[in-house]
């Protein structure tokens, strides 16, 4: 079942990637195709078959509860664009109204 | 008032989507410390910053708090388990996507046994729990703009999401304590709600009373203490309802309840919600989880609270008085310590319910800041008991033993406080009083008894509130009929 161009610009949106309104069609086509491939795996009969989330086979790979130091303050808000009193500082995202009074 | 309004009954249908942060030491997939109140970004690593090329590591200790969550709900737990990426943009999720489980929750088709406020017991059922992590914290400022604090980002929660079987607001609020206490009492979390390690969504619907049909769901956020879920659930049963019977339609969306305003107002991320395009994480592998291991953390598991209040309601409190020391555990903790030496259940949970709270409640303390022991508790009660002092001489020093920690026999010793129950003793001290109050004496005798009263409490302040205030009686009495 092929992606219409405008799900394709919602995805865009929901991800935040910054497309050109010329590169949509070149980009739903693009989709498409590799939606058709996995359409041909889809035919595969995989009856009793397990769901796989990892290959490699590998399972149950965990640490113990024991702290370890990270990085020191400086160094974490080194790469940053901006920060401001120890805090990471970004344009001012507002998603309530209460948020917007305070 | 129309007729709808006035022959429509609503049921209001409620479901909570809690979450919990286990208080581990170290965060979910990295051994950055858990704290709470340290300076900004000074719990923080490569992956919880969601530099690239970190791998996220799960913490085993975080796991099995989730299976014990999960064992004390009742849950079914998930032979294998995996995790998923949520995806989502805000600036306190650095990655651009939280790990969650979709899924494959670790436990799911639990239920949680509710005690209500009128009585009885509602049974919740549990549809799922899961692990995930949680986000950092964003404060916003009209000048300095979005100012970003990473310790919390990746801090183990779990999500725990009831069916909507919950009837009012009320029922949402008593849940929300039981599952507090169930959290507390089987030591995942400290769940404390003023500091975010308990947080708590809702879905709240409203339908004509005996419908089967579901009306539109409307999801709350942003409720933070108990008192503020119960006010938010009221004024969204009412908003909706009020919408329903002028004939308009609710919507399903988001919405946000404003503490200050009182209301809800609905979500301005609208239109992306509920688009999180899960998928599995390919930084983790999927975890088993052991048949053996989940028999031995069940055994691990202490009396749980719904267990406790039946045991004490077994000992002869009320329901309304066990309900009351199970919901405050340090307090049950040191019932069941006098209990163990030996104490009278109601007279020990009595002293502790209304002396003891009483104190606290005046001096905003808790019980832990105070040199009470159930030592000493067990020792006033044995004393009251044996009829070495009053009830009043106990009510007297206790605040004492509260404060020092002392020995209530010493006090009554060093102090002379023990009761006078001897008849001859008393009886001069019952004559000299009457001579002094011959006005009250005369009262009596004209037919005001209520002068008895006022001469057995001068009796009693005479003798400081060591006389045995039966026999007090008793001898006032005696000697006015003289």
């Amino acid at each position: 079942m092929p992606i219409s161009e405008d799900e394709v610009r919602r995805i865009a949106r929901l991800a935040r990637l910054g497309l050109e309104p010329a590169e949509f069609s070149a980009l739903t086509a693009e989709l498409n195709g590799i939606l058709e491939r996995v359409e041909r795996l889809r035919a595969i009969d995989v009856e009793g078959v397990e769901p796989l989330a990892h290959v490699g086979g590998l399972h149950t790979v965990w640490r113990e509860d024991v702290p370890r130091p990270g990085l020191a303050r400086e160094a974490a808000l080194a790469g940053a664009p901006d920060a401001h009193e120890g805090y990471f500082r970004v344009p001012r995202v507002v998603a309530h109204e209460e948020e917007e009074e305070a | 008032m129309s007729r709808t309004e006035a022959t429509t009954q609503f049921e209001t249908v409620i479901g909570l989507e809690v979450h919990v942060e286990l208080s581990t030491e170290t965060k979910m997939f990295c051994a950055c410390r858990v704290t709470f109140g340290e300076p900004p970004n000074t719990h923080v690593c490569p992956v919880c910053l969601g530099l690239p090329g970190a791998l996220p590591v799960p913490n085993r200790r975080a796991v099995e708090f989730a299976v014990r969550a999960a064992l004390a709900l009742h849950c079914e737990i998930a032979p294998v388990t995996k995790f998923d990426r949520k995806n989502y943009h805000y600036p306190d999720l650095p990655k651009g996507y939280q790990i969650s489980q979709y899924d494959r929750p670790l436990g799911t088709g639990g239920y949680l046994d509710v005690p209500l406020p009128e009585g009885g017991v509602r049974r919740v059922r549990i549809r799922r729990l899961h692990l995930e992590e949680d986000a950092g914290k964003s404060l916003h400022d009209p000048r300095l703009g979005t100012l970003v604090d990473l310790n919390r980002a990746g801090v183990p929660l779990i999500e725990i999401v009831s069916e909507p079987d919950l009837r009012s607001p009320e029922e949402a609020r008593a849940y929300l304590q039981e599952l507090r206490n169930v959290m507390l009492y089987a030591g995942v979390s400290d769940v404390k709600m003023e500091e975010g390690s308990l947080r708590c969504d809702a879905n709240i619907s409203i339908r004509p009373a005996g419908s089967r049909e579901f009306g539109a769901l409307v999801e709350i956020k942003n409720m933070n203490s108990f008192r503020s879920v119960k006010q938010a659930l009221e004024y969204e049963a009412e908003r909706q309802r009020a919408l329903v019977l002028s004939g308009e339609r609710v919507e399903r969306e988001t919405r946000h309840w404003n503490e200050r305003a009182g209301r809800t107002t609905p979500s301005r991320s609208k239109e992306e919600a509920h688009d999180y395009r899960y998928f599995p994480d390919p930084d983790l592998v999927p975890l088993r989880i052991d048949a053996e291991w989940v028999e031995s953390i069940r055994r691990s598991l202490p009396e749980l609270p719904a267990q406790r209040r039946a045991r004490y309601e077994g000992l002869g409190l009320s329901a309304y008085d066990a309900a009351v020391l199970v919901d405050e555990r340090p307090l049950a903790d040191f019932f069941d310590a006098c209990l163990a030496l030996g104490a009278d259940a109601k007279q020990a949970a009595n002293w502790l319910m209304v002396e003891l709270q009483g104190l606290l409640n005046e001096k905003g303390r808790e019980l832990s800041a105070t040199r009470l022991t159930p030592e000493g508790l067990v020792a006033l009660l044995r004393l009251i008991e044996e009829g070495t002092i009053t009830g009043r001489i106990a009510k007297e020093i206790f605040p004492e033993m509260v404060e020092s920690g002392a020995d209530p026999r010493s006090l009554v010793e060093a102090r002379g406080l023990s009761q006078i129950a001897d008849r001859e003793e008393l009886l001069r001290v019952v004559r000299e009083v009457l001579a002094q109050h011959p006005a009250a004496v005369e009262d009596y005798r004209k037919g005001k008894t209520n002068a008895l009263g006022f001469l057995v409490g001068q009796v009693m302040k005479a003798t400081r509130g060591r006389a045995n205030p039966g026999l007090a009686n008793e001898l006032v009495r005696r000697v006015l009929e003289e």
